[in-house]
């Protein structure tokens, strides 16, 4: 599909016609940050901040939200327990590249054995309007490392680039041509295309290299640093909080907890966000601790990120977003520990 | 639309359960009960030897257990349940004729046919007699197509021991050798005392490149007997062992029960220990 226009004069139609189609969510301002909210209708428009930085969660919380229904159960089953599967038609506008890529790496995981119909019921329900984003939010994004910093092929179905009084837009599916079939929209032209060239240009600049090697041999580094001093020293300042794997958009790891009713017979089956740093992650029911000891959690989740989805999805398990870094109490920084694993061959 | 989303999505969720009545219930200790289930929906089940079930009592949770019975197509399954959480103390409370929740079973397994016409050593300790138990009853099921079979269990105490039952058929069992000891006598106790590597000198020798290893139990037990089997001249890859991690979902996602890059509920929890080292977080 050739890409398309569309005025900024007409944003708020894009977005009513969006409200057409189910719900929407968008950046808006949280205090001085910025978070993906619903904008509930045309009137709320105002409040779309296509010019954030970076939110504080990733729209990960809308495929697998914190807290969510997996069964349903009555006298205590395992008569009469029901699926929960539940989606709605959701658009999701101004996803950064960086969090087009994570999503992407959830849709891999998701789909992977036992496929979980939970996510990708959801996931299905979604449309996707990424959003390009000229330079990095703060020092701590690495994007451009991990090849983050233009959207994935076939990973959204429109793709906005802000060209001053108008948005190129980019079409990847059949929903986004769907969406993109209105006179709203008009083909790009000439200066349209420069003008999305002239965009990625300045971002390429802005977004600077931070690791000093390339990133396919992140796996291979991680390995031979799995020995490493460097998580023990890390660790060392590590509080276990998880906030780290709470903001990071590839982070889902999960604990299943039962919420049984006030009539102490009906419940549900829930799923939660769980961490991998947190003590009791890896304990068994017989007291073991199995990673009891802060750096093997922390470099288990480094190496999550680095090497392990990869691995398992063929998909980058770190995006460089940066989030674990801006949010850690500690100030523990991937990217440093990335950079640090560069010397680790034969140390 | 990426490339994993060209399918639809599934319409069954993965996390339903079976329903299981449980047909016999006997207390083996003072802490573990032997449960045996048949399945309402009269579907059966197969399983092959180290694999395991999630057991689900709703409003109070699941839990990963393994099955205790021989491997196969069948109508039934057992399982030998040690009461440390709550879900498996809830199991204790149950009694014959209570359905629970099953699903599985999740987990690589070991297919014993790959070992036909070797020695077999079974080596088990404390709880690990549970999952080892289906191994062993599968190799005497089909003694034939097996060298030497060899057994050592080592319990704590004479009261801790599971399934006396069994321990007294395979005592008296001509065509395997039968070995047990416990870490505490008390006054009755006639039997071997000490650790379980104490039990390795009743061994016979055999052809360490003709034996597999079958080490289940505490990684305790597991790291000095694995020492006792390798002295032997056993390799690497013939001693079998089973990694007991916590595995919330069975579906390889969850991440609990995740060795590097290894999800346990999936490719394990029966390694080789050259898989093991190579893993390093193993035991």
């Amino acid at each position: 599909m050739l890409p398309k226009v569309l005025s900024k004069d007409r944003f708020a139609d894009f977005v009513a016609r969006l409200l057409g189609g189910g719900r929407v969510f968008a950046p808006v301002a949280k205090g001085p940050q910025f978070a993906f909210a619903e904008i509930a209708g045309p009137d709320e428009v105002s409040r779309i901040r296509m010019d954030y930085d970076i939110s504080i969660l990733p729209p990960k919380k809308l495929f697998m939200p914190q807290r969510e229904t997996l069964l349903t159960f009555k006298d205590k089953g395992p008569e009469g327990v029901r699926a929960e599967v539940k989606s709605q038609p959701t658009a999701i506008l101004g996803v950064h590249p960086y969090d087009l890529h994570a999503i992407a790496t959830l849709d891999a995981a998701f789909s992977k054995g036992a496929r979980d119909a939970y996510y990708l019921a959801k996931r299905g329900a979604t449309t996707l309007i990424g959003l390009n984003v000229k330079a990095p939010a703060n020092e701590n994004q690495f994007a451009a490392d991990m090849n983050a910093i233009d959207p994935p092929a076939g990973g959204y179905d429109l793709f906005l680039t802000d060209l001053g009084d108008r948005y190129y837009v980019e079409i990847s599916t059949g929903a986004g041509e769907a969406l993109a079939d209105d006179d709203m929209f008009t083909p790009a032209g000439a200066g349209d295309h420069k003008g999305k060239r002239a965009y990625d240009a300045a971002k390429a600049a802005h977004f600077t290299r931070k690791l000093p090697y390339d990133t396919r041999y992140l796996p291979e580094l991680l390995d031979v640093s799995y020995d490493s001093l460097i998580w023990e020293a890390a660790a060392r300042r590590c509080f276990s909080c998880g906030t780290c794997t709470n903001v990071c958009p590839t982070c889902y790891c999960f604990d299943v907890l039962d919420k049984l009713s006030m009539d102490a017979h009906s419940g549900t089956r829930e799923r939660i966000w769980d961490s991998c740093q947190l003590e009791g992650f890896a304990v068994v029911a017989g007291g073991e601790n199995f990673r009891e000891e802060r750096p093997s959690r922390l470099r288990h989740r480094m190496f999550r990120k680095g090497k392990y989805i990869f691995e398992r999805t063929g998909r980058t398990g770190c995006v460089g977003c940066g989030r674990c870094i801006t949010h850690c109490v500690a100030k523990i920084s991937i990217l440093e520990a990335f950079q640090q694993i560069a010397d680790q061959v034969g140390a | 639309m990426t490339q994993a989303l060209k399918e639809n999505p599934p319409l069954v969720s993965a996390y339903l359960p079976r329903a299981a009545k449980i047909v016999e219930k006997r207390k083996l200790t003072d802490g573990e009960t032997w449960f045996r289930f048949t399945f309402p929906d009269a579907q059966g089940v197969k399983y092959l030897a180290g694999q395991f079930m999630e057991v689900s009592l709703f409003g109070i949770g699941g839990a990963p257990i393994s099955i205790c019975s021989a491997p196969g197509q069948r109508d039934d399954l057992e399982m030998c349940v040690r009461a440390v959480g709550d879900v498996t103390r809830a199991m204790h409370a149950l009694n014959v004729g209570d359905t629970l929740a099953l699903r599985g079973p999740f987990g690589n397994g070991f297919d014993m046919d790959t070992v036909a016409g070797k020695d077999l050593l079974f080596v088990a300790g404390g709880l690990g007699l549970a999952p080892c138990r289906s191994f062993i009853l599968d190799a005497l099921t089909r003694r034939g197509q097996f060298g030497r079979v060899t057994i050592l269990y080592g319990g704590r105490t004479p009261k801790d021991l599971l399934f006396r039952d069994d321990l007294a058929v395979w005592a008296e069992r001509k065509d395997a050798e039968f070995f047990v000891t416990v870490d505490r006598p008390d006054a009755d106790w006639k039997g071997r005392t000490g650790v379980i590597t104490t039990l390795f000198r009743q061994v016979a020798k055999s052809d360490p490149a003709r034996t597999a290893a079958f080490i289940i139990g505490p990684p305790i037990m597991f790291k000095f007997a694995v020492l006792e089997a390798l002295g032997r001249g056993l390799g690497k890859t013939n001693i079998h062992c089973s990694l007991e991690r916590r595995m919330k979902c069975g579906l390889g996602m969850c991440g609990h029960c995740q060795i590097r890059n290894v999800y346990v509920c999936q490719e394990g929890p029966i390694f080789s220990y050259a898989d093991v080292i190579r893993l390093r977080e193993g035991i």
